[in-house]
Order: C-alpha cells, then sequence, then structure tokens
C-alpha cells in the first residue's frame, strides 16, 4: 500500500516536473513577446479541492511596479535554504531563463530593462479576473486573505482601510488574518472586523488582560467544500506589540503559540477535519520551524516575509505556500482529499503581469469609486527618477528609495544621522517615471509616520542597530520579527551577521566626517515610525515630498555604507 | 520632543549589558538557588513543561507557565535578573494538578528556568530563553 508520504512526494515531483514546464513556458512565449493570460492561468485542476491565496498587498489596489530583493541572508539553519536565495542562484533552483517573464516577477537583475518590456504588475481588478477564472473551473474554491491587506497607500490611510474593506468583500474571501491592520487602532480593526462577510481568523489573537483567547477573532472555521471538510486555522503576525505600536491596541496580545496551534489542529481533527490548512502570518522561516513542530497540519498558506516561491516547500508533511506581496502574485493549490486525507497537490503561483491579465470591469469601476475623492491630491507630480535610477525597498539593506527617504530625513531635519524602518512594503520606481504624492504614500503610509528629532549617544545607536539585526539574523527563527534591517543615513557600519546580540555591528562610522562614532558622544539623529507613543515631528511623506520637490530629478548612486560580512 | 523612547531604552541597555558578556551576569546567583533546591542531586529534562513567550510584549509582565505531573515542587528562576528567584510552588498529596502560571518582570533577554521536584525526589528542569527588544520594523 502507497504510504502518505509517498503520495505527497510523488505529488512534489509532479507539481516540479509541472512548474518548470510552466515555468520554461514562460520564458519561450516571452522570448516571443506572446505572453497570454490563457499561458498564465493554465492549470489541469486536480483532485477535489482548490486554495486561492494572496496576502501582503500593502493596499495596492492598482497595478504597480515591484523589484524582488537582491539579498535576502538566511541565518543558521536556513543559510542558503529557500526562500532566502535571489537573482542568478534563484533563477538556477527553479530552471527560469535569464531575461523571462519569470526572471523579472521573482528576481531582480535587469529590473528596469525587463520591466520596460513586461510592465506593471499586480491590480487588484486583474487580481479578480484570476480569481473568476479558478472560480470558473472550482466554483467552490477557497479564497484566503492572509493579512497587511488594510494598509499601505493614501487611500487606505485616508478611508481607515475602508477602501480595501470594500473590494476584498468584492471579492469574496472565505477567511482572513491580520498584522497591520492592527495600526489602524483597536476600535478601528473591532468595527471593520465585526462587519466582515467572512471569517476573521487568529488563534494567538489573545486578550491581553486575561491571557485568553480574544472574543473578537475565531481561532478556526470549518467549511465543507468538494465533499471535503477543511478546518482553516488562523495565525496571527506573532509580534504585533513589539514590531508596531502596542499602545494602538493595548487589549490585544498575540506571540506564536505553537503548543496552542498543536490544540486547535487535534481539536478540528476530532471534530472531523479531513483537511487542516493554516492561514498564516508568521513569515516563512517561523511557518517552516512551526510546521516541524505541530503536527497534522496539511497545508500552511505563508504570509509577512513576502517571499514569492514558484513551488511549495515541503516539511514533513506539510505543504508551504509563499505567495508574494503587494497584489502581485496569486497562488492556487488544488488538493486531492480522499479518506479523510490530503494524498497529492499541484500548485501555480501565478503572477499579476497588468498588461496581460484583461482587468475585472466591475472591480475596476469599484476600485475607481475609492480613488476618486482622492485622485487630484494622490496624482500630482512631486518629482522624477533620473535615466539610470530604479527606487525600490526589498533587501536586508537599504534600497534605493530608503537612501532618498534617509536623506530627506538628514537634508530637512538637519540631522547627522537618519533611521527609517526596514519594512519590506512599498512599490518600486522605474528609470524616468513620475513621481507623484500617490507613490510617496506608497512607501511611507502609516499610522505613526511622524519624524521625530532626537540626540542619541553613539552607544545608543549601538544598542539600536544590534537589537534590530537579532530581530533579522537570531539563527532561531521563533526570536526573527521578519522585517529587515533597519535603514540609516549618514552612517555607516560593519555587521557580521553569524555573531551573537551585542557583537554583530561594528565599525560604526559618522559618513560626513568618517570618524568613527563615539559611544560617549551624543548626534542629532532624524528618524520615523517610532513604536513609542506621543512621539512629535512632521509626518513622513511630507518631508519626503518637500526633499523631492526640492531635488526634481532624484538620482541614486550605489550605497556601500553597510559592509556585510558571514553571507 | 518628548522622547518617550526611555523605558524601552532602559530594557534594551539591559539586555544588552546581559548579553554582551556572553554569560548571563547572575548566572551564578541562579546556579547556587539550583543547587540549593537540589541538594546537588542530577536534574532530567522531561515531565516538565514550562510555557513563555519567546519575545516578550512587555518585559515589565512576562506571563509564564509551568506544569509538571506529579511534582510536589516547582521553583522558578530568572537568570538574568539580580535577584532570580521568582517563586517556588508547592503541591500536597491531595493537589489536583501540580502546575501554576503568573507574570514576571524581566530585566531583559534571559532564560527562565523551571525545576520541578517529583514525589520520588528526583528532580526535572526546562529553560526557555525570553528575548525583551526594543522592537520598531516588521515588515
Amino acid at each position: 500500500m502507497i504510504s502518505r508520504r509517498d503520495f505527497l512526494q510523488s505529488a512534489m515531483a509532479a507539481t516540479a516536473l509541472y512548474g518548470a514546464s510552466s515555468y520554461g513556458n514562460w520564458a519561450r512565449l516571452a522570448a516571443q513577446q506572446s505572453i497570454t493570460q490563457d499561458d498564465l492561468l493554465r492549470f489541469d485542476t486536480f483532485g477535489n479541492v482548490s486554495l486561492i491565496h494572496v496576502t501582503d498587498i500593502h493596499a495596492q489596489l492598482k497595478p504597480i511596479y515591484f523589484r524582488e530583493p537582491s539579498i535576502n541572508l538566511g541565518v543558521g539553519d536556513n543559510r542558503g535554504a529557500l526562500p532566502h536565495i535571489t537573482g542568478a542562484d534563484f533563477r538556477k533552483a527553479y530552471g527560469i531563463a535569464d531575461g523571462s517573464a519569470a526572471a523579472y516577477a521573482l528576481t531582480y537583475d535587469d529590473f528596469a530593462a525587463l520591466a520596460a518590456s513586461y510592465g506593471r504588475v499586480g491590480g487588484l481588478d486583474r487580481v479578480a479576473t484570476v480569481i473568476d477564472a479558478i472560480r470558473a473551473e472550482r466554483p467552490d474554491a477557497l479564497l484566503l486573505d492572509g493579512g497587511d491587506t488594510w494598509h499601505g497607500s493614501y487611500t487606505c490611510f485616508h478611508t481607515q482601510g475602508q477602501d480595501m474593506v470594500n473590494v476584498m468583500n468584492a471579492l469574496s474571501p472565505d477567511a482572513m488574518t491580520f498584522h497591520w491592520e492592527f495600526t489602524l487602532g483597536q476600535d478601528r480593526v473591532r468595527d471593520l472586523v465585526g462587519g466582515l462577510p467572512y471569517a476573521a481568523l487568529g488563534q494567538n489573537i489573545f486578550d491581553a488582560e486575561w491571557d485568553e483567547p480574544s472574543e473578537d477573532f475565531e481561532p478556526y472555521r470549518f467549511f465543507e467544500r468538494g465533499g471535503v471538510k477543511i478546518a482553516v486555522i488562523g495565525q496571527a503576525f506573532p509580534y504585533m506589540p513589539i514590531a508596531n505600536p502596542g499602545w494602538m491596541f493595548p487589549d490585544f496580545s498575540f506571540g506564536i503559540r505553537d503548543r496552542r496551534m498543536q490544540e486547535m489542529v487535534d481539536e478540528v481533527r476530532a471534530e472531523g477535519a479531513e483537511l487542516v490548512v493554516c492561514l498564516s502570518h508568521n513569515g516563512f522561516d517561523v511557518d517552516k520551524k512551526m510546521a516541524g513542530r505541530v503536527q497534522g497540519i496539511d497545508v500552511i498558506l505563508s504570509g509577512h516575509t513576502h517571499d514569492a516561491l514558484p513551488e511549495p516547500v515541503l516539511v514533513g508533511e506539510t505543504v508551504i505556500v509563499a505567495s508574494g506581496s503587494n497584489g502581485k502574485f496569486v497562488s492556487r493549490v488544488d488538493l486531492d482529499v480522499r479518506d479523510g486525507r490530503m494524498m497529492g497537490f499541484r500548485h501555480k503561483l501565478i503572477p499579476i503581469f497588468a498588461d496581460v491579465i484583461a482587468p475585472q470591469p466591475e472591480m475596476t469601476a469599484l476600485i475607481e469609486a475609492q480613488r476618486a475623492p482622492f485622485a487630484t491630491e494622490m496624482a500630482e507630480v512631486i518629482g522624477k527618477t533620473a535615466e539610470d535610477t530604479t527606487l525600490f525597498r526589498r533587501g536586508n539593506f537599504n534600497g534605493t528609495w530608503d537612501d532618498v527617504i534617509c536623506d530627506a530625513l538628514l537634508s530637512e531635519r538637519e540631522a547627522d544621522i537618519a533611521l527609517s524602518p526596514g519594512v519590506r512594503w512599498g512599490p518600486s520606481i522605474t528609470p524616468g517615471q513620475d513621481i507623484t504624492r500617490e507613490d510617496i504614500w506608497n512607501v511611507t503610509s502609516m499610522t505613526y509616520p511622524n519624524v521625530y528629532r532626537t540626540e542619541m549617544t553613539g552607544e545608543f545607536i549601538h544598542i539600536i542597530l544590534e537589537d534590530v539585526a537579532d530581530n533579522l539574523f537570531n539563527p532561531d527563527p521563533y526570536y526573527q520579527q521578519g522585517g529587515d534591517m533597519v535603514r540609516t543615513g549618514g552612517l555607516g557600519y560593519r555587521i557580521d551577521i553569524d555573531q551573537p546580540q551585542g557583537s554583530r555591528i561594528s565599525e560604526i562610522t559618522l559618513l560626513k566626517t568618517g570618524e568613527t562614532l563615539d559611544p560617549a558622544k551624543s548626534y542629532v539623529v532624524a528618524g520615523w515610525a517610532s513604536v513609542n507613543e506621543g512621539t512629535e515631528g512632521p509626518p513622513i511623506w511630507d518631508v519626503v515630498e518637500s526633499h523631492i520637490s526640492k531635488l526634481g530629478t532624484v538620482a541614486s548612486t550605489p550605497n556601500t555604507s553597510v559592509k556585510v560580512v558571514g553571507a | 520632543m518628548n522622547f518617550t523612547r526611555r523605558e524601552t531604552v532602559l530594557l534594551g541597555l539591559a539586555s544588552v549589558a546581559a548579553t554582551a558578556t556572553g554569560l548571563p551576569a547572575f548566572a551564578s546567583l541562579t546556579d547556587d538557588a539550583i543547587a540549593e533546591f537540589t541538594g546537588g542531586a542530577d536534574v532530567g529534562s522531561g515531565g516538565i513543561t514550562l510555557t513563555t513567550p519567546e519575545i516578550a510584549e512587555n518585559g515589565n509582565t512576562v506571563p509564564i507557565e509551568v506544569s509538571a505531573p506529579g511534582a510536589v515542587s516547582i521553583m522558578l528562576l530568572a537568570d538574568g535578573n539580580p535577584r532570580p528567584a521568582v517563586a517556588t510552588y508547592n503541591f500536597g498529596p491531595l493537589a489536583a494538578s501540580q502546575s501554576g502560571s503568573t507574570r514576571i518582570r524581566l530585566a531583559g533577554t534571559q532564560n527562565v528556568i523551571a525545576v520541578a521536584k517529583m514525589a520520588d525526589g528526583t528532580f526535572q528542569q526546562a529553560a526557555n530563553t525570553v528575548k525583551v527588544t526594543i522592537g520598531g520594523c516588521g515588515g
């Protein structure tokens, strides 16, 4: 008798073949400049259940450019492991041809040139077309949103997430979990969650006072699809009050809580679940570790770290799917569930090429209706990029967008040193492109945007760098928060990622004088996105807008201020 | 500006002070307390479950929970606090369960340790690292 493990492994091989052939196919079609919607959607419907996963949309309603990272280091057991490969290594791992559509979607090289050929990605009206097409083949497919949906744009900020709720409701998801949503403040979150026509899930969302499961969120919900009893268990971002301002949602506590996750899996299995899906905002490495500790999860739909993987990663018998960010990808996972168990799967990471996939007209109209009240302010052109400059953020250290933001902090706030958060959201701007107010908000929008200006000692700056570095490079994923390294302006340093906290950072240099930072001396520091209540200063988008309007044309120069060791 | 980061800054400083030496500053006090509790007996590692957050949401009030079925006594320690002793739970023969939970203050990143004395006189130990961080920028 063939075991479930054999089934999964053969299914994995089938997926690999399928994935490779479909990716290779893109490359060939792209070479002929004839990539079509049918090519992107082609999928041999498999088994009896379909899952559709979107995550980390960050309120990007419209098509955008999004450059994937050139540096995404793994540490400990994850050194060099998926998803911690980039560029040529990534293409080699999946058999993706240089210069192909898949290379453009998944890797960073030649980004500006490929962006000119392949155009923008994402747009929820294109996502709607893809979801409609999958539902045409499998009418009862489950649509699951991994969260970071109600955050990240001009309209989302000004409507306190209402624009995204309206648009997502039209897509009719079955369930959602959460992260940045909580930065709308707990009252607004309760309002919006209370009105959702689908499940708001998080087994790890607790009442902070009583340390009991929150009454505002369900741990899981059952669905009956294709004759299969499916349990979807939610896992919200575990480190909300640490990575984001806890004072905005003081009633809530989070954490990984993997023992409770095991209890929930056991509970749903006892109630007859034949398929257990975890809709997670843990981040990929945390999900991998959790999959090895919690028994009985069939599929983890992974979000938070914005990784896009053309094939799932298997941990034991758990399939982990990573679906990118900013509306750039939709994952489809078809499953064969028989005799109360998952017997095989087929998967496709569908890139949303905005010029190839037709927008769904009703959704286009709905999106425009959300944007109309703000259209004039958003469209104002503040500056443009130079012909050799791409602005991007993703990567473990400063992206070019971060450099622009740090320069704005230094010059507009007359500071020695700038600190900017290492978040992973924010679309890219291609060479010679106008930079609108909307573009600036896309990389700065948040509910705690104030730019502080303060003095910090050299010693304290060192402590901050060490602290953030450990949140990224601690060898145990459960101690990582999933962002990237804090971005710095006016400051250079050396980082050895393999050292323990307190010993990673050295050679901290004040760039304007070339001097080594004196631990006892105070320096003027400007930064934003402080998690502390009562932070004062102008919002970051005004500071960046003022800087860019003075520059007119934004040109980036290679940033060599961070020396990375141990990569 | 009002730099309200002050409190977290102090926590951060404590954290670095503790980790910079490579060993928790008060480790020997902890070792002494464990030696006193066990009378120097060997300590095993099964049959005791210690639940702590991996990263504290607030270092001033960290929820911890310990359970050791069959224990007569469980001692809790925080090895990076100036006074590592947290609590010792004693269970009588009629106790329905041998578990306890409380909230503790942690001066910085450190190990929380639970040692259980079992009914047969053997000892079991569990330890978890709890990280206390400045925090800031999640993706």
